[in-house]
């Protein structure tokens, strides 16, 4: 067996691991997976602050700060703040039509990045609970309320949304709502392992009270909505996660955008795991230490293993199809009698690997849906996914390690400002 | 939460199921495609047999009474091709070399009947032997072997037979004996008794040995005629 097809199977292996770990989770915790469709009344409302970080978002971000004043919640009980970081564009302008609103309070500064949008937020809030909305998302009118019930339990202390794809119009994007959706299941799982390793800018609500135990949100490379996440595991705060809050996004539309924030998750994901290398394999830590990151780890070497795997089988065929065609011509019917047989279909142990790993995917995926639409809808977007997916990520995945090994920091305000550009 | 270590336990067990699973699978389909290729050389060994049988009435028999051998000649490629592709693709599968033993001794026989039929009836069909090496990373023979998977599609009246030179066959060592073939020099060629090694093109293999023109002749006249202007 050639050193490929070893390390084909050690990293398949894993991932399956992983995902059949994940489908266990689901089969012991289905019962306990629940959605709301009605409105919900709660039997007391407790005081939210969600801060709102801008940086030239001056075509998005009323639709955000609408969306939250929309929301089912007492309008004296929920306060906004918006955080200018120095935008570049109209933001400032736009966001002025807040200022007489009781429950929006407008700050502006210098250009720090979000983490120091998010801390002058931190600052001026004096809620029980603080959240945050990134400035290209919206909210379910319901999703507040949602996310409050699971705060009952006295040991969460912060509890991620479900964040889906607003309004697909290329594949691209619709890729990436299919990849949404499959993330809500396995972000639950982890939830009910307590294992969950990031929680996400748009909409995640954390008791204020642990910013006053761990101190408030770092630089962390980019990627603060992770530190926060695995700072709270150091500190052994549980993190939830609530299926039925439902937070729209605008998944990037091209390649170029989508690879630079892919491109800022994995590398801050690379960074945030080298600066908690502690929680590594320590069983103290729980599931964080012993599953999530090392999943995280193998997927990201096992689909960079997998460009330089399909790299090869396609030099390899290439070589062979140049080599017969500066012999003998170039015939694409040559061999067609050959193909037709289904003898020469490859019936080695990699296709039914292979084919296992994609089922566990789509299982996945149709449990995140179920979970998230109540129903499972099997579309053709699952294999855009698959598609997009198998052939761009390696590349973000090698961009992000290369940056990661030379220390090369994406950055979030250059995302925005490549928007703004485009726009 | 503290880590259930029997589930981490459970769930290796259930991959290492799966695992076997996917393995269980690709032997099914391998021994199946072992039994469609014994199947294939069962029958042709029995269109040998049956070739034979016929040659022998041939003494009594006018030569138009050969009939099959063009059926012979696809059933050797199919098996050809169905041994090269699975020699690659089910590695450590002890019965691809059992069944290429086997392939080649029926090539053996195959190859002494048609030179029989040619000097009983005139040339009727041109036999090429094609001896290669899997011993090494041999271009050269991958190559030969392009050319001669053309040369047959070309002419269906050629007799391919191609043998392997590390195959641990005493009928095989004979050949390789009578015709002085050397490992170091592969690929080597025998068209029509005449030896060639190296790495030979359709053209040079054609102006060789002006038979195979003759073959095309007689399969198809219109064609030729384009050919022969090139």
């Amino acid at each position: 067996m050639s050193l490929f097809l070893i390390l084909f199977y050690t990293f398949s292996f894993l991932a399956v691991y992983v995902q059949v770990f994940l489908l266990v989770t689901f089969f012991e915790n289905r019962k306990k997976i629940f959605i709301r469709s009605e409105g919900i009344t709660l039997q007391n409302y407790p005081g939210v602050t969600i801060i709102v970080p801008c940086y030239n978002e001056e075509n998005v971000v009323t639709l955000t700060v609408d969306s939250l004043l929309g929301l089912q919640y007492p309008k004296d009980k929920l306060k906004i703040i918006i955080v200018d970081d120095g935008s570049k564009d109209k933001t400032w302008t736009v966001v002025q039509k807040y200022k007489n609103n009781p429950q929006v309070i407008l700050l502006k500064k210098e250009n720090g990045g979000k983490h120091t949008a998010l801390n002058l937020g931190l600052e001026h809030a004096t809620s029980e609970f603080v959240g945050c909305l990134d400035s290209d998302s919206s909210v379910h009118p319901e999703a507040l309320k949602r996310i409050i019930t699971f705060f009952d339990n006295q040991e969460v202390m912060a509890v991620a949304p479900s964040i889906i794809i607003r309004d697909p119009k290329n594949i691209l994007q619709y890729a990436q709502r299919a990849e949404y959706d499959m993330a809500h299941y396995t972000k639950k799982m982890l939830a009910f392992l307590e294992g969950i390793h990031v929680t996400p800018g748009p909409f995640s609500i954390f008791r204020k009270e642990i910013f006053e135990v761990m101190g408030p949100y770092r630089k962390a490379h980019h990627t603060e909505d992770q530190e926060i996440a695995l700072r709270m595991h150091k500190y052994g705060f549980r993190i939830e996660h609530c299926p039925d809050a439902y937070v729209y996004t605008g998944g990037p539309a091209s390649v170029p955008k989508l690879f630079r924030q892919r491109v800022r998750w994995i590398y801050g994901f690379i960074q945030n795991v080298r600066d908690y290398k502690g929680l590594f394999f320590r069983p103290q830590y729980g599931y964080i230490g012993m599953f999530t990151l090392p999943s995280g780890i193998i997927s990201i070497c096992g689909t960079m293993f997998l460009l330089v795997f399909m790299v090869n089988q396609l030099y390899n065929f290439v070589t062979r199809k140049i080599l017969q065609a500066q012999v003998v011509g170039f015939d694409p019917f040559a061999n067609l009698h050959v193909t037709l047989d289904p003898f020469f279909i490859n019936t080695r142990a990699f296709l039914f690997v292979s084919i296992i790993l994609y089922i566990l995917v789509i299982v996945s995926l149709l449990n995140g849906r179920r979970m998230i639409y109540g129903r499972k809808v099997l579309s053709w977007d699952i294999f855009l996914f698959i598609i997009v997916y198998t052939i761009l990520a390696p590349f973000w995945l090698m961009k992000a390690v290369w940056n990661a090994i030379f220390t090369k920091e994406p950055s979030w305000t250059l995302e925005r400002d490549y928007s703004l550009k485009k726009l | 939460m503290k880590n259930d270590w029997k589930k981490y336990i459970i769930v290796l067990f259930i991959t290492l199921g799966l695992f076997a699973t996917a393995g269980g699978l690709s032997n099914f389909f391998a021994d199946k495609k072992v039994q469609e290729m014994r199947d294939i050389q069962n029958k042709l060994a029995t269109d040998i047999l049956s070739s034979e049988a016929q040659f022998a009435l041939l003494s009594e028999l006018s030569c138009d009474q050969d009939e099959g051998g063009e059926n012979l000649s696809q059933e050797l490629n199919e098996l050809a091709a169905k041994i090269e592709y699975s020699e690659r693709n089910l590695k450590g599968n002890d019965s691809i070399t059992e069944l290429k033993r086997y392939y080649s001794i029926l090539e053996i026989k195959d190859y002494l009947l048609t030179k029989k039929i040619n000097q009983k009836c005139g040339k009727k069909y041109l036999p090429i032997l094609y001896f290669y090496t899997t011993a090494e990373n041999c271009v050269a023979c991958t190559k030969q072997g392009y050319v001669l998977s053309a040369l047959r599609n070309k002419y269906p009246d050629l007799r391919v037979y191609s043998f392997d030179y590390n195959l641990d066959l005493s009928a095989l060592r004979a050949l390789l004996h009578i015709y002085k073939i050397e490992d170091t020099k592969l690929p080597a060629l025998i068209v029509n008794e005449k030896k060639v090694t190296g790495f030979h093109t359709i053209e040079e293999i054609e102006k060789l040995e002006p038979m195979i023109k003759k073959l095309l002749l007689k399969e198809n006249p219109i064609d030729t005629k384009t050919e022969v202007t090139q």
